[in-house]
């Protein structure tokens, strides 16, 4: 078994709004990232998935807030260190984040090689222009990312292309864990593919420890993630292996996303999706008991009445209130909604 | 589907964006018929011009040339009321929900706006009794939206009131331009089986414009492969994902990431 990396307990953040109203999206979330794994983590608009990815960086601005918790990268604990501390020695180091709309993150009159300057002289100041560029084109060429790209203006790519840039230059210092935020919804499956090589490659390659892959496209998952952790309403409510989750979801929740998936398979003509009814609740606002409760087709009186504790089943863990037997015979009705 | 009821159809359709060197071919010499009740789909990589397309057929672009005949009929879009007529017919859902409605307009004011469009007069009864249909149609309580501007609303009810919208035109065609593209799956579901009940209740026919060859899959009697403004491939949706013919088909349904086989990353 690989030495855990990152062990987060308890992750409590928030969002203050404009009303002083304090909207948890992370509440709650322990997760532990092992070295050499790619951790996916699924749920639909509006779960948390980004708010999440943000919290793990240990940096935070206004709105968002931090509650309570604590996030440990090899032992130390990042939010008990200075902001100084965390910019310089966390930040690009130990942890690189590729937001959501990363190709649109470049400054569009620098050129390509000047992002990289820019990363190293803040952590390796004695390099030479020469000696980064040498450095930069040694690491594109390992990616098989094309020379010209470093000399380049953003415009002059496309919109793939861009993507991968942008995972080459925050890459740059070989962190030990990247977080990666929807980096293909917007691009289509060719590219999306070769975005998903690349970081395939640079895990193989190790110039990143482990990945943290943020998506809502689970076939996607399916090939990419060793682990899978489903997010609803800030929480986590199932986890386990990648062809557990996908293949024999347990948690209603996740039985209803697995079946809203299509691929061009020959079966999924006959398949009935299924949908959802009703939307998340307010996170402003939160009731005791269930969050999935208004929407779960096997909800019970019971499951509004306390706050449902994680159960765990050999290698997996879920929040709901029925035992894993039972969940495991429940089928969701394809018709409902 | 026979040859007799063909709705909407175009031959040798070309748009040209831009001049001398510069000169973009954004839909190369392009064919189809559309049958009635047919829902079809366009599936092509970003910018192989089914959006242009899309537009073309929706009557927002001029093509360079080509014809594109209704009802068997040349269309006519050159004057107001001509168009106006069309438009009756033939709607549009688009890719971005928060960018489809006037922002200033409250829900109630857009889909009186529908109403009038059709050009019926009706009692405010009656008016009334449409919209509430319409958000009935989509799980929505018209009590709760009407007086809602569309920023208040979450990027799924905008799509869905989307779809009220174009329940309540009750157009012959509709073309859809990558509508479930900017939301999550779960939606996307509750968007589809909307769809495709109003094809059922009202007969309509659904053009697809997506990157998503699953869905073109799902949906679609016809799917239609377009690559740099070119129709490389077309036929009934079963033949063409499970036994693609052409080489740029095939390279597509391998690059879908799928449940049951393996994912060729090379």
């Amino acid at each position: 078994m690989n030495r855990q990396i990152m062990v987060v307990k308890d992750l409590r953040t928030y969002y203050k709004t404009r009303l002083n109203e304090h909207v948890y999206a992370v509440d709650g979330v322990s997760l532990q990232l092992k070295e050499r794994e790619i951790l996916g983590i699924a749920g639909e608009s509006g779960c948390g998935k980004s708010t999440l990815a943000l919290s793990l960086m240990g940096f935070y601005f206004p709105p968002l807030n931090f509650k309570s918790g604590s996030i440990k990268i090899d032992g130390v604990d990042i939010m008990k260190l200075e902001y100084e501390n965390l910019r310089t020695q966390v930040l690009g180091k130990k942890i690189a984040y590729i937001p959501q709309a990363a190709m649109n993150a470049l400054n569009p009159t620098k050129k390509i090689i000047r992002f990289i300057e820019d990363i190293i002289k803040e952590h390796n100041p004695e390099l030479s222009k020469g000696q980064v560029y040498k450095m930069a084109s040694k690491r594109f060429e390992s990616l098989n990312l094309p020379q010209r790209v470093l000399t380049a203006f953003p415009n002059e790519l496309s919109g793939g292309m861009k993507q991968r840039t942008v995972i080459a230059i925050s890459t740059i210092l070989n962190p030990k864990i990247l977080i990666a935020d929807e980096p293909t919804s917007a691009l289509d499956v060719t590219s999306q593919k070769i975005v998903i090589k690349l970081l395939k490659d640079l895990l193989d390659k190790g110039f990143v420890g482990s990945i943290i892959f943020i998506t809502h496209e689970l076939p996607l998952l399916r090939h990419v993630a060793d682990n899978i952790l489903i997010m609803y309403a800030g929480e986590i409510v199932e986890s386990g292996k990648t062809n557990d989750v996908i293949f024999d979801p347990i948690h209603p929740y996740s039985k209803a996303l697995m079946g809203s998936i299509i691929v061009p398979e020959e079966d999924m003509k006959n398949r009935k999706l299924v949908n959802i009814p009703g939307a998340p609740p307010n996170l402003g606002n939160i009731q005791i008991g269930c969050r999935f409760a208004d929407r779960c087709s096997f909800v019970k009186g019971e499951c509004r009445k306390q706050n449902i504790e994680e159960k765990v089943h050999y290698d997996r863990a879920f929040k709901c209130i029925y035992d894993f037997k039972i969940l495991k015979e429940l089928q969701i009705n394809d018709e409902q909604g | 589907m026979n040859k007799d009821n063909v709705l909407l159809s175009g031959q040798h359709i070309v748009k040209i964006f831009g001049y001398g060197r510069s000169k973009v071919w954004a839909v190369n010499d392009v064919d189809f018929a559309f049958h009635e009740r047919e829902i079809i789909s366009f599936v092509g990589e970003s910018g192989s011009g089914k959006t242009t397309l899309a537009r073309i057929i929706l009557g927002l672009l001029k093509s360079t040339s080509g014809d594109i005949r209704y009802k068997g009929k040349p269309r006519n879009l050159k004057s107001h009321g001509a168009r106006r007529q069309y438009w009756k017919d033939v709607q549009g859902i688009f890719q971005d929900p928060y960018s489809s409605f006037n922002q200033f307009y409250r829900v109630e004011k857009l889909l009186l706006d529908c109403i009038k469009l059709q050009g019926v007069k009706l009692a405010e009864k009656e008016k009334l009794e449409k919209m509430r249909e319409a958000c009935d149609f989509i799980n929505l309580e018209y009590k709760e939206l009407r007086n809602k501007y569309p920023f208040e609303l979450s990027g799924g009810q905008m799509q869905r009131l989307m779809i009220a919208r174009i329940f309540m035109l009750d157009p012959k065609v509709l073309i859809a331009d990558e509508p479930t593209s900017m939301i999550d799956a779960c939606l996307r579901s509750t968007i589809l089986k909307l769809l495709l009940k109003l094809r059922v209740e009202n007969n309509m026919m659904i053009v697809f414009i997506t990157h998503d060859l699953g869905l073109a899959y799902y949906v679609s009697d016809t799917v239609y492969i377009m690559k740099e403004g070119k129709i490389v491939e077309r036929g009934n949706a079963k033949d063409i994902i499970i036994n693609p013919k052409h080489a740029y088909t095939k390279q597509l349904i391998k690059d879908v990431p799928k449940l049951s086989e393996a994912w060729d990353l090379s």
